[in-house]
């Protein structure tokens, strides 16, 4: 690691980050925009829930009509994957100070997550305060991005031609999502669960489907695990 | 939906992802989970997105719920680039280009 500083390479890793968190989140202000939502909103979801995959959901949802609780549900069960970040992270930053764990929960989304693992794992020799530095260096590009993109998203979102049928893109950006999370053949009857289940159960009101196809699809992915 | 919704629905999602992030690293520490539950919430991710595309793709609002070839065809193709790839902008680009390439074809 060539004498760099924890925090400098945290910064050097988390750059190349960049190029993703523009367009997903330019997107993500375009689509608020579309649907109404003025850009004070679209920016406090990107402030406040910093999780780009919930933020479409909840657009989504608001655009549909669903009730706000369903509306809220619906998009932190996409985002229960984060209490496997939180535990993760308790072997490395369990014994900071509560401010400082309070401050990496806030930053904690994938990028920041996936590449602090795996610099742990890749340097045993790091103190406390190196794992805090890098971390913090990860968050540094990814984070600004992320915002700053949204912002640029939803000042431009009045402006885009209505013949770029946009609408497609939520469901493009989500399935890109998910081709990288196909890992194992659990994840795959998982994924194959949930797609029958929500055209099944489209039906029921409010989306509760949604929330009845991601039950049996978690419930389908741990028993295939269970089993293999 | 009215402004104030919005920013209950705001707040109420920020606060409840901020605790999933939390719930661990500042709570719960090191004590350990039960397994059938580290178990289930692996598959939080590839449980709730695929259901909330599926009807986006299979019945599209800009073709009236009717099922459509070009939605079908870059949905399939992004899917493809993302598994083959492992990239989730390589697959946006590439699936984004063969939807806009369909609808001008088609």
């Amino acid at each position: 690691m060539s004498g760099r500083s924890p925090f400098g390479l945290g910064v050097a890793r988390g750059l190349p980050f960049i190029v993703i968190m523009l367009p997903f989140g330019m997107l993500f202000g375009v689509l608020a925009t579309e649907i109404g939502l003025p850009v004070a909103q679209a920016m406090g979801f990107s402030v406040l829930v910093i999780a780009g995959a919930s933020q479409f959901t909840a657009v989504q949802l608001i655009a549909e009509g669903v009730p706000a609780a369903v509306v809220v549900l619906a998009a932190l069960a996409v985002n229960l994957r984060m209490v496997m970040y939180s535990a993760a992270m308790v072997p490395h930053l369990g014994s900071a100070a509560l401010w400082q764990r309070a401050a990496v929960s806030y930053l904690l989304v994938d990028q920041t997550y996936a590449l602090a693992v795996s610099a742990y794992e890749d340097s045993p020799a790091w103190t406390l305060r190196d794992k805090l530095m890098f971390f913090a260096g990860t968050a540094l590009p990814v984070f600004p991005a992320w915002v700053g993109a949204s912002w640029i998203g939803a000042a431009l979102g009045g402006r885009i031609p209505e013949s770029w049928s946009l609408d497609f893109a939520l469901p493009l950006a989500f399935l890109a999502l998910v081709g990288p999370m196909l890992k194992t053949p659990a994840h795959v009857t998982a994924a194959l669960v949930s797609v029958a289940a929500a055209l099944a159960f489209a039906w029921v009101p409010w989306n509760l489907g949604l929330m009845i196809a991601a039950a049996l699809a978690m419930m389908a992915g741990a028993e295939v695990e269970r089993r293999s | 939906m009215s402004e104030a919704t919005v920013w209950l629905i705001i707040a109420g999602l920020g606060a409840g992802t901020y605790l999933t992030r939390f719930v661990f690293l500042g709570l719960v520490g090191d004590r350990p989970l039960p397994d059938w539950l580290l178990r289930h919430l692996r598959y939080a991710g590839v449980a709730v997105l695929p259901g909330l595309v599926a009807p986006l793709v299979v019945w599209p609002d800009a073709t009236g719920g009717q099922p459509d070839a070009a939605h079908l065809i870059a949905a399939a193709v992004t899917l493809a680039v993302g598994v083959w790839r492992k990239d989730v902008i390589q697959a946006v680009i590439v699936g984004g280009l063969v939807f806009a390439g369909l609808g001008w074809a088609l």
